[in-house]
């Protein structure tokens, strides 16, 4: 009644709350101490470590090519893009040259990825937000990817396909036409996500205006991928510091100068279609040629140090090696997309509720082992 | 809006930038072997002074600093930091250490860059090195009861819990 409430002692304070280590908007093992009061958001504070593997170690005494296996290991929906990182850190410090062919496969198998990985993302973000149809929608169609790399990699999530100097061997006979068959089949999919998702009011009500980031704070959080361009923060590796085929093919950066959730929801949904395009430009001019260049057995790298950046899914990954000239690097450091944009949750949850919380946590697409390496 | 049309035009080359930073402080110890980018070593009292002219001055404005590393070079603890501008596309390395193996303390450059938070706290987690002025420092990965630093060269790993 009434005057219950009126005249109660009731007063709101603030306590902490665990959300995690197992819970299921953190897709994997990340713990969250929230500091509420009432529903409202006063502080977040990650606590990490739940799988860390320190494999920045393991990589202190391994050799490059088994490095290269353990990139996988860390952001595993772009595991091939990880694996190019070293690879291409490794080349960039023996100077070797790799075929135009191996350059041009690693971008499409790249690009498949990155459409692999935002469908996954895509389908969990609307499970996160209560629609759950999405999943099942965005599973449909990274089956279809899983199963080309199944049969050209051998793998279908920790793919192993690039090797310092190449690739392990060439694509299968069926790559080209399974990879066709896919962008049409997908190119009719796509629209579906608008028209199940992206137009729905309730899902823009929960997206529109949530997690505000500005460009100056995306930049000063070291955000990258499409945290960053939806805060219209041009940061996309491929279009500023090229690798691969990319300066081959044309495709839009896609930036969004509203930095909220929607924003960062839209670039994702956008880069789809780049990818796409970016595919279509390159599958029918693969050049042919070796798919690999000799490189010794064991591999040293000369003295000094090397850094290399790629766009994963996720952001930017970079790869610095500090060499003795040994066959084992002397440090080894991951600068990993995801711990980076983890950083700026607490600064975009803040004064929201909980609810907007596992929201905006969605359009950051976490990967917790690439946070904890 | 076009907002990719200005890359590019206030590109600083290595030999310019190194002009320019020494001009500011005098012991900078400047190299361009064995990296691709220009490397700045810095005295540990130097470094926030460096840090925050390299963020502030207009023409160099570096805003953005994409990866910071804790390094063991056996005798000495250092950090390195990787800094991009976001506007005139120059990269730049500053690396700062110290003999000091006990109690290796730098300036934090959380104030200038908010990525730095958790960077630094990876660094200390890993090897022992304290941060003045860091709002939050505190083990990041690894339990607070943890003994040692295990990316230290000289970390002794009995049971081979860290690696086997």
């Amino acid at each position: 009644m009434d005057t219950t409430i009126k005249n109660s002692n009731l007063k709101s304070e603030e306590y902490f709350i665990n959300m995690g280590p197992q819970h299921p908007a953190t897709h994997g093992v990340l713990r969250l101490l929230l500091t509420i009061d009432g529903e409202i958001i006063k502080k977040v504070e990650p606590d990490l470590g739940y799988i860390h593997r320190s494999i920045e170690k393991m990589c202190e005494r391994d050799s490059y090519q088994q490095i290269v296996h353990l990139t996988d290991r860390m952001d595993y929906l772009s595991s091939h893009i990880n694996n190019e990182a070293v690879c291409l850190t490794v080349e960039k410090a023996l100077e070797l040259e790799v075929p135009e062919r191996v350059k041009v496969i690693r971008t499409i198998i790249g690009e498949l990825t990155r459409i692999a990985s935002h469908t996954l993302w895509w389908g969990v973000m609307g499970m996160d937000v209560g629609a759950l149809t999405t999943y099942f929608y965005g599973f449909r169609d990274r089956e279809l990817i899983n199963d080309i790399f199944e049969e050209t990699c051998g793998a279908r999530l920790t793919m192993n396909y690039n090797i310092p100097g190449g690739l392990m061997f060439d694509i299968h006979p069926n790559f080209v036409k399974r990879t066709k068959d896919f962008i049409a089949h997908f190119k009719t999919k796509l629209p579906e996500y608008d028209t199940l998702l992206t137009g729905n009011v309730i899902f823009q009500k929960r997206m529109k205006g949530v997690g505000m980031l500005t460009k100056e704070d995306a930049i000063s959080f070291g955000a990258s991928g499409p945290v960053g361009r939806g805060s219209g923060y041009s940061c996309d590796v491929r279009k500023h510091h090229s690798y691969s085929a990319y300066d081959k093919v044309n495709f839009n950066e896609i930036l969004k100068t509203e930095g909220d959730s929607f924003a960062r929801y839209q670039v994702r949904i956008e880069e789809m279609w780049e990818s796409m395009s970016i595919i279509e430009q390159l599958i029918d001019n693969i050049p042919e040629g070796d798919v690999q260049v000799a490189t010794n057995a064991v591999i040293k790298l000369p003295k000094g140090e090397f850094y290399q950046k790629v766009e994963t899914a996720r952001g930017e990954l970079g790869v610095y090696i500090n060499s003795t000239g040994t066959k084992n690097p002397y440090r080894l450091k991951f600068r990993s997309p995801g711990f980076s944009n983890l950083s700026l949750l607490n600064h975009i949850a803040v004064g929201g509720k909980i609810g907007d919380l596992v929201a905006s946590m969605a359009t950051l697409d976490l990967v917790i082992p690439d946070i904890d390496r | 809006m076009d907002l990719t049309k200005d890359f590019k035009t206030e590109f600083m080359t290595n030999e310019a930038l190194q002009n320019l930073i020494s001009s500011w402080i005098s012991e900078l110890e400047f190299t361009e072997e064995s990296s691709e980018f220009l490397n700045i070593t810095v005295k540990a009292e130097q470094l926030h002074q460096l840090m925050s002219q390299l963020k502030s001055n207009t023409e160099t404005n570096f805003d953005y600093l994409f990866c910071l590393t804790g390094i063991d070079w056996g005798k000495e603890l250092g950090v390195i930091y990787h800094l991009e501008s976001t506007t005139h596309r120059h990269i730049i390395v500053v690396k700062v250490q110290t003999e000091d193996r006990e109690n290796p303390t730098f300036d934090s450059v959380c104030d200038i860059w908010k990525t730095a938070d958790f960077h630094e706290r990876e660094v200390f987690d890993f090897f022992g090195i304290k941060f003045n002025n860091h709002p939050n420092l505190k083990r990041l990965f690894l339990t607070d009861e943890w003994e040692g630093f295990p990316l230290r060269k000289d970390y002794v790993d009995e049971i081979n819990m860290v690696i086997k």
